[in-house]
């Protein structure tokens, strides 16, 4: 698989939150507003790109049986890394996200990327892996944050929408509404995904049926 | 009073899974049946409990003094791996009947976000040690009654007519949604 590929996999094809169903803690704890999404993204992203690296780079001196606790320190020492540039440079993102920096520690996307990828793949495709992921990631709490905030707060990245008359739906920002949120995406993509391979499977037959049909002619 | 009013606030008002969103992943992963969710929900309280303790004595025994503050994270998690290893071994010797019950969701619990969660949430609010272990508990019971319930509503859905998009991952998430808004009613008793 070319780093093209790996990289591009990771945002679409096998989308962390929508489609791989990881890191799910995040996703629905900080999603209350699409800046907050994108921050947790992107220091998501930070963290996966660094130990991915490491860890790639790593895999020939590690020992197989002591791999997780090697992974577990290596992720834990990025995650401290970003959680000071964080409180140094940005501290009311630092605020709103809370106990939720320290936690990406337990980011099962993180330590999932490092066992099933990182750990026997090349630092470069590894980079690229952890890059792909990570905006995938971002991508999807950028996305849910953006809807939680549109329609529990009425604005978009601050920016408000609909004017002073329209009456915010509290519960979409609230926990409830996180879940609730989420499901009804995850499910309706899985709504499109299978109407597109129908689609496909539909037109494969269709140009056997007309191959046939010629061969029959003929 | 004091230490009552935390037990309650943990385990319904502030409940870990429904409002907190930690253990998110074993809430969704080990809940198919109420038995496991009761194993998984047991394994936790005991880990967040002796979590809640270690970690404190950690925290103001070696990294205030040092002044190694800044390596809460990587210090917590250790301890927690450790300790889960250590839980592991211990109830495989005294216990073998709970150890062939837990045995899978064991390991499981290291990268449970709520035990990580709550070591640092301790710090944060300024508990004192008998205060830590307490909420600890607290939360674990809530994390345990949530999953049960959870398990016991997913069993229902197994036999029911779902649309075929919402089969699965999603329909869970928004009957945990509804748990949630139910939960809210708790939310007055404080």
């Amino acid at each position: 698989m070319s780093n093209f590929k790996v990289l591009t996999n990771g945002i679409i094809k096998e989308n962390p939150t929508f489609r791989l169903l990881l890191g799910m803690c995040p996703t629905l704890a900080v999603t209350t507003a699409a800046i907050n999404g994108l921050g947790m993204g992107l220091s998501t992203t930070v963290v996966l790109i660094g130990s991915n690296v490491v860890i790639s780079a790593l895999r020939k001196i590690i020992p197989n049986s002591i791999r997780i606790p090697a992974f577990v320190v290596i992720i834990a020492s990025f995650v401290t890394i970003v959680q000071m540039l964080l409180q140094a440079y940005v501290p009311s993102l630092y605020d709103a996200l809370g106990i939720y920096i320290p936690l990406i520690v337990v980011n099962c996307i993180i330590l999932g990327r490092a066992e099933a990828f990182a750990f026997s793949h090349s630092v470069g495709a590894s980079a690229c892996d952890g890059i792909g992921m990570g905006l995938g990631f971002t991508l999807s709490l950028t996305v849910l944050g953006g809807i939680r905030e549109i329609i529990g707060a009425g604005t978009i990245f601050g920016i408000s929408l609909f004017g002073a008359s329209y009456e915010p739906a509290l519960l979409v920002i609230m926990p409830a509404g996180g879940f609730i949120t989420l499901g009804l995406c995850i499910g309706l993509i899985n709504h499109l995904t299978s109407r597109h391979e129908q689609k496909e499977l539909d037109q494969a037959n269709q140009e056997l049926m007309g191959i046939e049909a010629k061969g029959e002619a003929e | 009073m004091n230490l009552l009013l935390l037990l309650v606030s943990g385990i319904f008002v502030h409940n870990f899974i429904l409002s907190r969103f930690l253990g998110i992943c074993p809430f969704l992963g080990v809940s198919k049946q109420i038995e496991t969710a009761f194993g998984m929900g047991i394994a936790v309280t005991f880990v967040m409990g002796l979590a809640s303790a270690i970690t404190y004595v950690v925290q103001y025994t070696i990294l205030v003094p040092y002044g190694l503050e800044y390596l809460q994270t990587i210090a917590f998690i250790l301890v927690i791996a450790t300790l889960v290893q250590l839980v592991e071994m211990v109830i495989k010797k005294t216990s073998p009947t709970l150890y062939e019950a837990l045995g899978v969701y064991l390991p499981l619990i290291t990268t449970n976000c709520a035990v990580l969660g709550v070591a640092l949430l301790n710090i944060q609010y300024g508990y004192n040690f008998i205060e830590s272990v307490v909420f600890g508990i607290a939360g674990a019971l809530g994390f345990m009654l949530a999953i049960v319930l959870f398990a016991g509503i997913r069993e229902r859905n197994e036999l029911s007519a779902i649309p075929k998009a919402l089969d699965g991952f999603p329909i869970a998430l928004i009957t945990a949604g509804l748990m949630a808004i139910a939960f809210l009613g708790f939310s007055g008793m404080l």
